[in-house]
């Protein structure tokens, strides 16, 4: 139950995009036809199910101030949580190269549809931030951590779906000039959120 | 020489500005302006690294194997930041507001416009203008998040730096506290910014 609970307020609730506005670059940047944005959106969640897990491994027994304490003893007092950035970054930056690498050898057709994107992903906010949330929140097992990422994901990818699809309507529409192409869309980003707003405060 | 030289440091400032004509860095920005004081210790902060990065690898540019550059780069900014966040927690009036950011500071990172300077400025100029060319972009960048925190904090609480401005019959505004605002109040800069200037008007 306590899955469900973190697994739905990861989409709704705390979504990347609409509460924390993680991984906006990229959100604004490909969001101009709905099929782009489905493929950025498929490599996000696939990059944030495995990069969240690993971080959250190397933050318990390697990083965390006395998580050496597997080690012997003496390691016990060690803290090295000043070099979660470097290597929360270095994993995310590498899972995606060997990623692409895998993608590209085994699977051509899905490396034509995703092949851009891929590279991309390694410097979006949302993966990174992802991790840092998960060293904040203190989670208490592999799988919840794996649940958030997965909710978080999901959640990035819906907002940049539906923003889209709203972006592929309102090209027929009439916009003033000086606010056509990235004004307008930031103000319907701003009304997308407050209408995810409503979900603030549910408790499962 | 003089002339060029100026552009670099003038361009990104209001013309070429980093967040309402290049729409990098927004992940970051919007976060930290509830308050003045958090947007200023961001905008410096982003002002240091993008600055140095942008020297160090233009240092190191020519000895960059060109396929694993963007993990080096990573590397170099993601020191910066450290630094950056380490001294933030050392100082004593600083810890609060290290600890207000939160996440953010840590972002930095992978904030689109330590990259996009690099990748665009810094692999093909020398240190000196690449150093000049970071810090005019982080400036350009903290300009912006000024002025929104300027009236999310002005309208949402009445205050700036934490002083009454307003008179204390004022209702705040709660709306300009939540997050969706700060993109409006964005979308309405670049409206504004527009309006003056046709040239960055989309077809």
């Amino acid at each position: 139950m306590e899955y469900v609970s973190l697994f739905v307020k990861s989409i709704f609730v705390d979504n990347m995009i609409f509460a924390y506005f993680l991984g906006m670059c990229s959100y604004l940047a490909v969001s101009k036809n709905v099929k782009t944005a489905n493929g950025l959106g498929l490599a996000v969640i696939f990059v944030l199910l495995f990069t969240l897990p690993i971080n959250y491994l190397l933050n318990t027994y390697v990083l965390q101030p006395g998580a050496l304490k597997w080690l012997g003893p003496q390691f016990a007092e060690v803290d090295l949580s000043f070099l979660s950035f470097i290597i929360f970054i270095a994993v995310i930056a590498a899972f995606v190269q060997v990623v692409e690498m895998v993608v590209e050898k085994f699977l051509p057709s899905l490396y034509s549809s995703l092949g851009i994107f891929l590279p991309l992903i390694a410097v979006n906010c949302a993966i990174l931030g992802c991790s840092l949330f998960m060293q904040q929140r203190d989670f208490a097992n592999i799988g919840e951590a794996a649940v958030y990422s997965l909710g978080s994901g999901i959640g990035w990818y819906l907002a940049i779906v539906c923003l889209a699809a709203i972006r592929e309507k309102m090209s027929y529409c009439k916009i003033p000039k000086p606010l056509k192409g990235i004004g307008i869309t930031f103000i319907t980003v701003g009304l997308m959120g407050m209408a995810f707003m409503i979900f603030m405060g549910i408790q499962l | 020489m003089a002339q060029k030289l100026k552009e670099t440091i003038l361009n990104p400032i209001l013309k070429n500005n980093p967040i309402t004509v290049l729409v990098l860095g927004i992940c970051s920005s919007l976060a930290v302006t509830v308050q003045l004081k958090g947007a200023i210790v961001m905008a410096l902060s982003v002002i240091v690294v993008t600055g140095l990065s942008s020297l160090v690898c233009s240092l190191l540019r020519n000895t960059i194997p060109n396929r694993v550059r963007i993990i080096v780069q990573l590397v170099v900014v993601a020191l910066m930041v450290i630094l950056v966040d380490q001294i933030l927690k050392a100082g004593e009036s600083t810890y609060a507001i290290d600890k207000q950011l939160s996440v953010y500071i840590g972002l930095i990172i992978t904030n689109c416009i330590v990259m996009g300077r690099i990748e665009a400025f810094a692999l093909g100029n020398k240190p000196i203008p690449s150093l000049l060319d970071g810090i005019a972009n982080g400036v350009g960048y903290g300009l912006i998040l000024i002025i929104v925190a300027f009236f999310r904090e002005l309208l949402g609480s009445g205050t700036l730096f934490g002083l009454q401005v307003l008179p204390v019959s004022y209702i705040p505004n709660n709306l300009v506290i939540l997050p969706p605002f700060a993109l409006i109040l964005l979308g309405c800069i670049i409206w504004v910014q527009r309006a003056f200037d046709k040239d960055l008007q989309e077809k």
